[in-house]
């Protein structure tokens, strides 16, 4: 049982704030959890403790959000599996938000805006 | 599923209906066409608002809502459901009516519901909008301005394309049958003209979506009256029983949704056709809450009517219009018909509607068994109900 002094979620954006993207993990069923929680949704149980994750993973879903080219032009919005399981929504930097697609290999950064971290993906660069 | 729970098979029947303020209902508040659909479902079941001892009904923007509908249509309800699933919930009500109207915890459920989101001239859109993010957060979703909710079926609709061939002329075919059944409907709100190239041409919101794959925004009130089956037979309408009807939900956000490709209808569906005793070739006509094109393809393979990737090819040469070999959405569906922001209790009226033969020109001939299935949220919750004419007992 942790020892928190906070919320999951608060501990999980102190840690994007400083640059850093945390999921769980669960020490009761060996699961991986994303978004951060008190309880594993999985087996219920409270053993959840915050990992860093390889950071890679797939663009599983994508879609280009229109928007005039006065207001900033198309943008990405997509959902991500993590190598690890998990999966989350993001966007993807660095492509016209048309050029991304399913099955993209992508590696997650985090960007600060407005203060406060926020994960965000880059297209993974072929070793 | 336990005895107790398929031994309601049948044991309450729909014995009112009515639909008030579809489209444009200028000048009206929402609580004002829900009443009018209240008087009007109560007044077809050959009742008053005194026999009316039972509540169901939900809000997007009141979290109390029961108590104003109790409060203006001077109810004294000894059995309240408010639970609130987002579209689904009028279908997903009837579960819990059928259960207290089995128990004698009430005589008379009216279920019910209006909204005037298109006219309504108290507070715009975009200040719901920033009311509902400031009161019910989704920090793990918001950062990435989604277009919700419909980014989060373009997302969905991203995936099936992906991992079945689905295409975006698939999408347009699910538009196009509904237009041509709203055609057929006096009551639908768009009725011109809609090929399948002019959904392709159609402008695009979220890909793969394009305007024409998207539900209508309009004003619109439903409401029914659900009592004993036993009772039914002596009321004026012939009364269309509730045969199997399961709610399933599981989850909020389109991010924790583990499977973009298979919805809780594939739960729902198949509770509430192990409860009717029934199967997908049984049922004559197929109401659908489309949203968006997506959600069709999603429900007609979850709930049995083809295989999981399939209801693409399904949905082609006009399968599901009117003169298809699968009626779906009769009345034009959210994309032709209405859509005041909840459509399940519309998918769930125009099914009785169907069954009592009342469909005018869209009539499918001899309906006997029909599935309505609401959809709630962003693909989280699901709601399913077959009904059928009192033969199908």
């Amino acid at each position: 049982m942790s020892t928190a002094t906070q919320g999951a979620q608060a501990q999980h954006q102190a840690a994007l704030n400083a640059g850093r993207f945390q999921i769980q993990h669960c020490g009761a069923c060996a699961r991986h959890v994303y978004f951060p929680r008190e309880l594993c949704p999985h087996c219920g149980a409270t053993a959840l403790q915050f990992v860093d994750p390889a950071g890679s993973g797939e663009v599983y879903a994508t879609t280009s959000v229109r928007r005039k080219a006065e207001a900033g032009g198309d943008y990405n919005v997509c959902m991500v599996t993590l190598d690890e399981g998990v999966q989350l929504m993001g966007r993807v930097e660095g492509l016209a938000a048309a050029d991304v697609r399913v099955g993209l290999r992508v590696k997650a950064v985090v960007q600060q805006i407005d203060g406060r971290g926020v994960v965000v993906f880059n297209a993974e660069v072929a070793a | 599923m336990t005895p107790a729970m398929k031994s309601l098979r049948g044991s309450a029947a729909i014995v009112g209906v009515a639909t008030f303020g579809c489209g444009e209902a200028h000048g009206f508040t929402d609580m004002e066409i829900l009443a009018r659909a209240a008087h009007a479902a109560v007044a077809d079941a050959g009742l008053t608002m005194r026999d009316i001892d039972g509540l169901c009904t939900a809000s997007v923007l009141s979290t109390m809502w029961p108590l104003p509908v109790i409060e203006y249509l001077g109810l004294n309800p000894t059995f309240v459901d408010g639970t609130m699933l987002g579209g689904s919930s009028f279908i997903a009500h009837l579960m819990p009516a059928m259960l207290a109207l089995q128990a004698g915890q009430c005589n008379a459920v009216l279920v019910c519901y209006g909204s005037t989101q298109r006219t309504s001239t108290t507070g715009g859109r975009g200040q719901v909008a920033a009311a509902r993010r400031a009161m019910d957060p989704q920090p793990y979703e918001t950062p990435y301005e989604p277009l919700q909710p419909l980014s989060a079926y373009a997302l969905a609709a991203s995936r099936h394309m992906a991992q079945y061939g689905t295409t975006r002329r698939h999408l347009a075919e699910v538009a196009v049958a509904a237009r041509r059944w709203a055609q057929l409907n006096p009551e639908a709100f768009e009725r011109g003209p809609l090929a399948i190239d002019d959904v392709l041409a159609s402008r695009m919101v979220s890909d793969p979506l394009s305007v024409r794959d998207c539900c209508l925004v309009t004003d619109g009130a439903g409401a029914f009256v659900l009592v004993r089956g036993d009772r039914a037979k002596h009321l004026p309408q012939a009364p269309i029983h509730v045969l199997g009807t399961a709610a399933a939900a599981w989850h909020r956000q389109i991010s924790s949704m583990p499977d973009l490709t298979v919805t809780a209808a594939s739960q729902s569906g198949r509770l509430a056709f192990e409860m009717a005793g029934l199967q997908p070739k049984d049922v004559d006509v197929l109401e659908l809450y489309d949203a968006f094109t997506i959600n069709t393809l999603l429900f007609l393979e979850d709930l049995g009517f083809c295989t999981k990737g399939e209801a693409g090819p399904f949905v082609e040469g006009g399968a599901i219009g009117p003169g298809g070999r699968l009626p779906v959405n009769t009345n034009g569906g959210g994309l032709s018909c209405v859509h005041p922001g909840m459509y399940g209790i519309f998918a769930l009226i125009e099914a009785v509607r169907q069954l009592r033969g009342q469909g005018g020109e869209r009539q499918v001939a001899g309906a006997r068994i029909a599935l309505a299935h609401g959809n709630g949220g962003t693909l989280s919750s699901q709601a399913t109900a077959i009904l059928g004419v009192a033969e199908t007992l």
